[in-house]
């Protein structure tokens, strides 16, 4: 008895000895795994704040309210309302002369060529698809709110520094004085950038948008949606519930594990022998790319799908099979759809990645200009990363704020992707 | 599965129709070197809003990308026209003769230069072609004297000459991938290379030993590579106003207010210096277009009138407002005309 008692006295004393000690390990684990969260938390909110604080100003544009009068000499001299002839007007005449009558002073040829670079080149367009819509327009004239040139919108949004000496700075003392004039009789404003969420790409950063490459993203990930679910879900469901267990499974297995982490370019070469080079599909199509991007995906979706599977309990299986149900029946009417949640969120975590790839789009011909945004999965067409990738990479200073803009819409598409996953999950995850 | 079987079904009549598609393609397809695709792709925007044919499809992908496309057949899945940033070499014009490229025009734009620059905080620095193959060289002369090479031992740029500051040499520039480099190796490295006369000698005794020593640059970390994003060299070199960075002029032109070219052998990067040649690192810039498909693809012959009118390639046309620099007027109508005529290319060996 004595005995036992010494022995427990001798084993408190040990856990009292060391438990200041353990319990300090264990406030240090704490603080270290709470540091580690705030600094991850630091560098995402960094990067945010960063992008945003770069890309918001993309979203207004600078616009000029100009007097334009329909001349009828100049867009329909012989008035007989030709389609053909309002749609090759000199537009860009009208916006000459309105800035000649504003400026009238301005004479030599070179400031006039100043001067007229103050409008954008877009604007002239604007003009013709008001004539071609309303032909009535013809003789009369009105105030209108047309995009200014991308330098002229950089100086407004104050990206452009005034106070630096003329010879440093892209607008010249001449130019600023007509801005300045502008913006005294508050003939300068910013407007919300529609152009920037429904145009298609350009060279002049006031007319490029992203629409264009939404519409590409758009059409590839529906691609890839549709070949890379039907086709993982099944391997998932073969490899999981039918494949007998044998060396060509097992080989079958380790094969898919490594595809996943295959580095994507090289799906891309694969694309570019056989989609492009052996079946003769179309460069730059929408359709190759999502066909290329499911071989990325499919790995990640079969990975995903087979987990789901596995998570499904064995009872449930047994007891269908218990009331005879065939092993099909079994799989599909019980296993299935209890996997299913589990396999969206797998696929959706694919699709995401599908999303933000450049490099096998790259081998085959998405990383173009392409103006035309697509209207079908065979028309040429950019994705989203893409087009970030070439707009940082442009020389005019309006790019930089139009990439951070566009790398803005690309997380928002990702958000929306990963809170549908969350919904998906929620709602149909069911726990045993 | 049967899922599977209909998959696969969609995926081959996709395949049928698309092959179909790709049998009349009405729209331009460009490939090709990645400096020139600014110029191009403005001449390509304009010539869509302002004609009744597409907007022409403009790739990136490298001049020796391009013209590999370019070379690999006649026929709608080909690219019509490849850009390029330096001459299409005679091995090129063989391999498109193989595969029944035969007919290619030559066009020639304007000229590119390829500045030195720094930060705006920093000095402006004057520079010698020869100083430039001096720092930035993996093997340089023996500075003691004699005709020995050396691995390059100078570590900042006061010891290449004395009258440049004291400064280390820490150079941005573009990786071997790229046209800017080729380019800047040819005509800047090379340019100060032949001025050691035992170096010059070589060229005509071995000239793969020459060309060793006059393109290669340092790996001792002197010269960083910054990839081929110039937008991230003129921001590196904003933020470190001790280093170099090698890129085109536009990048210059544009961003005028947070760096400086360097003077090459006396001459200032400007637009002046670059156009009438006196500014000695500039470059030709080039398309090739595939006389085959002239006709066959809607717009050809339109686009290149585009191209070489003078309100696109003229001294005030709107390539010169993204910074390409003009061909003097008699080299503008020599091409126009060839272009018109549709000339073929003929290589003088």
């Amino acid at each position: 008895m004595s005995k036992l008692e010494n022995n427990q006295a001798r084993t408190i004393d040990r856990v009292n000895a060391t438990l200041n000690q353990r319990y300090g390990r264990e406030r240090r684990f704490r603080r270290f795994g709470f540091f580690a969260v705030l600094l991850g938390l630091t560098f995402v909110g960094l990067m945010f704040l960063s992008i945003i604080g770069k890309g918001y100003s993309a979203f207004q544009q600078t616009r000029l309210l100009l007097d334009i009068e329909y001349t009828e000499s100049v867009i329909d001299p012989s008035g007989e309302r030709d389609p053909a002839v309002l749609s090759s007007a000199n537009y860009a005449g009208l916006i000459k002369s309105t800035l000649r009558a504003r400026y009238p002073e301005v004479k030599a040829r070179k400031e006039k060529r100043e001067l007229y670079g103050i409008v954008s080149n877009g604007a002239s367009l604007v003009l013709r698809e008001r004539v071609m819509a309303n032909p009535d327009l013809i003789g009369s004239s009105e105030q209108l709110w047309l995009p200014a040139d991308d330098d002229i919108d950089m100086l407004i949004k104050g990206h452009i520094d005034r106070s630096v000496p003329e010879s440093e700075r892209r607008i010249k003392d001449n130019v600023l004085a007509w801005i300045e004039t502008l913006e005294a009789d508050h003939k300068i404003e910013k407007f919300f950038n529609l152009t920037f969420l429904t145009g298609g790409d350009s060279r002049e950063p006031e007319l490029a948008g992203i629409g264009g490459a939404v519409m590409g993203s758009l059409y590839t990930l529906i691609v890839t949606l549709l070949l890379s679910f039907p086709i993982g879900v099944a391997s998932a469901v073969y490899l999981e519930e039918f494949a007998p267990r044998n060396r060509w499974t097992d080989l079958v297995e380790v094969n898919i594990n490594n595809l996943a982490a295959v580095p994507s370019i090289v799906f891309g070469l694969l694309g570019l022998a056989v989609f492009i080079n052996f079946f003769g599909l179309p460069r730059s199509a929408p359709l190759v790319g999502g066909m290329v991007l499911t071989l990325m995906t499919l790995p990640t979706i079969i990975i995903a799908s087979r987990a789901a599977l596995k998570a499904v309990p064995p009872s449930i299986r047994e007891a269908a099979l218990g009331v005879g149900a065939s092993k099909m029946q079994t799989v599909f009417h019980h296993v299935l759809p209890l996997a299913m949640p589990g396999m969206l969120t797998g696929t959706i975590i694919g699709m995401a990645q599908a999303l933000g790839e450049t490099a096998p789009l790259l081998m085959i011909g998405m990383v173009a200009f392409i103006v035309d945004i697509p209207g079908s999965a065979m028309d040429p067409s950019t994705v989203l990363p893409v087009q970030i990738f070439l707009w940082a990479d442009s020389p005019e200073r309006a790019f930089m704020e139009k990439t951070s803009a566009a790398i803005m819409v690309l997380l928002g598409f990702l958000i929306v992707m990963n809170v549908l996953a969350v919904i998906l999950r929620k709602r149909f995850e069911r726990r045993w | 599965m049967i899922k599977n079987r209909i998959v696969l079904a969609a995926a081959l009549t996709a395949a049928a129709v698309s092959t179909a598609n790709a049998a009349s393609r009405d729209y331009i397809s460009v490939v090709g070197s990645s400096t020139v695709y600014p110029f191009a792709t403005v001449v390509a925007e304009n010539f869509g809003k302002t004609s009744a044919f597409k907007t022409p499809k403009i790739e990136s992908t490298g001049s020796g990308g391009g013209l590999k496309l370019f070379c690999s057949g006649v026929g709608v899945e080909h690219p019509d026209i490849t850009n390029a940033s330096r001459r299409i070499k005679s091995s090129e014009v063989e391999k498109c003769a193989s595969n029944g490229v035969t007919d290619i025009i030559e066009v020639k734009i304007g000229y590119d230069g390829i500045v030195m620059a720094n930060a705006k905080s920093a000095e402006q620095i004057q520079l010698t072609r020869r100083d430039v193959f001096l720092a930035l060289a993996k093997q340089v002369p023996n500075p003691k004297g004699g005709d020995g090479l050396v691995e390059n031992p100078y570590k900042t740029w006061k010891q290449v000459n004395a009258a440049l500051p004291d400064m280390e040499i820490e150079v941005l520039g573009p990786p071997p991938t790229s046209g800017t480099r080729d380019a800047f190796v040819e005509l800047a490295m090379e340019g100060g290379c032949k001025t050691f006369d035992f170096i010059k000698a070589m060229k005509k005794k071995d000239k793969q030993a020459y060309k060793g020593i006059c393109h290669t640059i340092r790996e001792d970390g002197a010269f960083i590579e910054a990839g081929e994003n110039d937008n991230l060299i003129v921001q590196k070199l904003e933020s470190n106003p001790k280093a170099l960075g090698i890129f085109g002029f536009s990048f210059l032109d544009q961003n005028s207010d947070k760096v400086q070219g360097s003077l090459v052998d006396g001459m200032a990067p400007t637009f002046e210096a670059i156009a009438d040649g006196s500014y000695p690192v500039s470059r030709p810039l080039y398309f090739y277009v595939k006389k085959a498909h002239v006709g066959k693809i809607p717009g050809i012959q339109e686009f290149l009138a585009e191209f070489t009118s003078d309100k696109a390639w003229g001294e005030e046309g709107y390539l010169v407002d993204k910074g390409m620099i003009p061909m003097p007027n008699e080299e503008r109508n020599q091409f126009a005309a060839d272009v018109k005529g549709l000339n073929i290319l003929k290589l003088s060996k």
